[in-house]
């Protein structure tokens, strides 16, 4: 924001924007070097320390339970001067739309929306990876079928896996405040350049208070360079070539088939070569407990952490359970995975989803590498949470059919 | 970008590409091109695909020399026959989703003030009437009420050219075309009425009949665009196909129409006024 704009908008002529008075660090120092403050605040909360940290040049907003309360967050953040331009947008076509158009001005940028509005903007969403816009959105999951409801449920996520698009999957507040911050270094990579998506289960996180480690809010990550990136930002700065980079390539003819398919294969290759960078920024794809056990429960989201108590209370009893994590939805973590259920004879699956997305997802991975039984379940959905003994009682099944 | 920004070294010159020294030594790059000079100097637009005939192509080739700094414009458009051209100018072209030109336009030209303070850049939506006001209609209508500060410039043929020759909601009551097999019901949207309920600060209606009025209309929008927010500019440039006009009567159906429904008409602000009052004495004095 101009200072200009900021006077026009109330500012005092002396006003300097919080932003500018942070320390710019490296990804390095502010993901594992800096000391860490421990608060107890809800994912929303944790978004916008994150989003304070993030550098952010334009975020655009439009409300939706349970995400409104991100994007409003994020309003504030604009006037502090953390964040340099804010506006609500028309309706999610629309923000996902200004949100390519900034992206490619060159600029950092963010939005967040929550089921519906996730399918809303989805046409445009998933022309992204396309046109190779590095930029983030928060996805708060909730119901998207009717009967409608605002409660907690991930089946949105299966309509992100098949775009192009970086996905990675919250588990918990803290998850919440670090993956967006990688993310955003991430889809910024060079050899990237694409948009990236950090859901997170609605209400149970979003809205619920749990343990963050964060760093001060004194500093903040680099800037996005706008000259950096795998196509020129739309900034008229480079010689003309009288083919466009968004090229029109509608016209069936043999060149135009080549030229999507080449594009689209760039596309998912370069999903594939984030892979190093998340491995470095997460500390992995996956986090993975009890390796070498003969039951594990492969998840992501909230329901890693009903899995971690299941875990725990086996433990307890003398049974040693397995637990892979899933940070990481888009690179997909294959080798990570059938590595960790290599000695595994039965696998429970447990989703918050009626698709079982992560159920298919994982078996066309292990088909052929696992001779474990993978289990079709156990999941809830429409606001539904999953008890631990629910996990319990579908591991005692898995134990009678496979002993 | 133009030699004004970018400076290279004698001996890399003959490295850029021959077409950027021409848009630069023969070219409207870092100077304005008169239309009545056409045909003498290296344009924006030169190749491109459209019908024979097509008045929407000599719009789109006039609209080019009207923008006042081309070397620091983005066009965004979206499905429709005017990307056919558009997309082969020597300008960097968007090309969204259809019908999401000026919530992409908000965001680019949003982007583009923080990335670059101190050099204008101009953003211009060029698309058809379905492309803005049918599919596209919300997101126009709420860049218009945001006032975000680019032109948007309407290739007004009344019909989906594009897909075949559908009827859309700047057709003409009455006219038989695909999806309207007994007519249109409705009346042809009035656009340039909700462009004024927006309260934008430049608003012209124009048909390509005299050349220099439409550089010059297209030019004054952008340079208000420029400073105050939204512009508009709506253009009649028919489809000579979907329409069977044959191909030597386009102009004289584009004059009839001028006459009949679409005569020429600015409706300017009063600060747009005095503002492109003092940048055309400006030019005017440079001239002499």
């Amino acid at each position: 924001m101009s200072n200009l704009t900021a006077q026009a908008e109330g500012k005092p002529k002396d006003w300097v924007p919080k932003g500018d008075l942070q320390k710019v660090v490296t990804p390095e120092q502010m993901f594992f070097e800096l000391p860490r403050e421990k608060l107890f605040i809800t994912g929303s909360e944790a978004a916008r320390e994150a989003i304070r940290r993030a550098n952010v040049d334009v975020a655009i907003s439009y409300p939706i339970t349970p995400q409104s309360e991100t994007m409003q967050q994020a309003g504030y953040l604009y006037d502090d001067g953390y964040i340099k331009e804010y506006y609500r947008g028309e309706e999610e076509i629309g923000v996902m739309s200004a949100m390519s158009g900034a992206s490619r001005a060159g600029v950092r940028c963010l939005t967040a929306t929550a089921g519906p509005g996730l399918m809303r903007g989805l046409e445009a969403i998933s022309s992204w990876p396309g046109a190779r816009v590095p930029l983030v959105l928060l996805d708060m999951c909730r119901v998207i079928n009717t009967p409608l409801a605002i409660q907690p449920d991930n089946i949105e996520m299966s309509f992100l896996l098949n775009t192009g698009l970086l996905v990675l999957h919250a588990e918990n507040q803290q998850d919440f405040y670090d993956y967006p911050l990688a993310a955003f270094m991430v889809s910024e990579e060079v050899d990237v350049t694409l948009p990236a998506v950090v859901s997170t289960d609605g209400f149970f996180v979003t809205h619920a208070r749990g343990p963050v480690e964060i760093p001060s809010e004194e500093y903040k990550l680099p800037p996005r360079d706008g000259w950096r990136s795998a196509v020129p930002a739309m900034d008229n700065e480079n010689p003309p070539a009288r083919l466009s980079r968004d090229a029109p390539i509608q016209k069936s003819n043999f060149i135009s088939y080549h030229m999507h398919a080449s594009w689209q294969q760039e596309v998912f290759a370069a999903v594939e070569r984030s892979a190093k960078y998340f491995r470095k920024y997460l500390n992995g794809l996956v986090e993975v407990i009890n390796p070498g056990a003969e039951d594990f429960i492969i998840a992501s989201g909230s329901a890693v952490s009903q899995a971690r108590e299941a875990v725990r209370q086996e433990g307890e009893n003398g049974r040693t359970v397995g637990l892979v994590k899933v940070k990481c939805l888009r690179p997909f973590p294959k080798a990570e995975i059938i590595e960790a259920v290599k000695d595994a004879k039965r696998i429970l699956i447990p989703e918050f989803n009626q698709a079982g997305w992560m159920q298919k997802e994982v078996c066309s991975v292990l088909y052929g590498r696992s001779k474990a039984i993978i289990s079709d379940g156990p999941r809830v959905f429409g606001g539904m949470t999953m008890p631990t003994e629910m996990i319990l009682e579908w591991l005692e099944e898995a134990r009678k059919r496979t002993p | 970008m133009s030699l004004e920004t970018l400076r290279p070294s004698p001996a890399l010159k003959e490295f850029l590409p021959i077409e950027y020294k021409d848009l630069v030594e023969h070219g409207p790059y870092g100077k304005n091109k008169k239309v009545s000079d056409m045909g003498q100097f290296k344009e924006v637009l030169e190749e491109h695909p459209m019908c024979a005939g097509c008045a929407m192509t000599l719009f789109i080739r006039l609209m080019f020399i009207g923008l006042p700094c081309p070397e620091h414009t983005v066009m965004v458009g979206t499905a429709g026959c005017g990307r056919l051209a558009i997309s082969q100018a020597s300008v960097p072209f968007i090309y969204g989703n259809y019908g999401d030109t000026n919530a992409v336009a908000s965001g680019l030209k949003r982007g583009l003030e923080l990335r670059f303070p101190n050099q204008p850049k101009d953003v211009v939506v060029a698309c058809g009437d379905g492309g803005l006001v049918d599919i596209g209609f919300q997101g126009l209508m709420h860049s218009w009420f945001r006032h975000e500060k680019f032109t948007t410039i309407m290739l007004d043929n009344e019909v989906y050219g594009n897909t075949g020759g559908q009827e859309s909601g700047m057709t003409n009551q009455g006219k038989v075309l695909k999806m309207a097999p007994r007519g249109k019901k409705d009346e042809k949207m009035d656009v340039i009425g909700l462009a004024k309920v927006a309260k934008l600060d430049y608003i012209a209606r124009v048909v390509p009949t005299n050349p220099a009025r439409v550089a010059r209309t297209v030019r004054r929008a952008v340079l208000v665009a420029r400073e105050f927010g939204s512009t508009y500019v709506q253009a009649y440039t028919s489809c000579n196909i979907e329409y069977s006009i044959p191909t030597p009567d386009v102009m004289k159906d584009a004059f009839e129409v001028e006459n009949e429904r679409y005569g020429f008409e600015e409706i300017i602000s009063d600060r747009a006024k005095a503002y492109l009052q003092e940048i055309e004495k400006k030019d005017k004095k440079a001239k002499k």
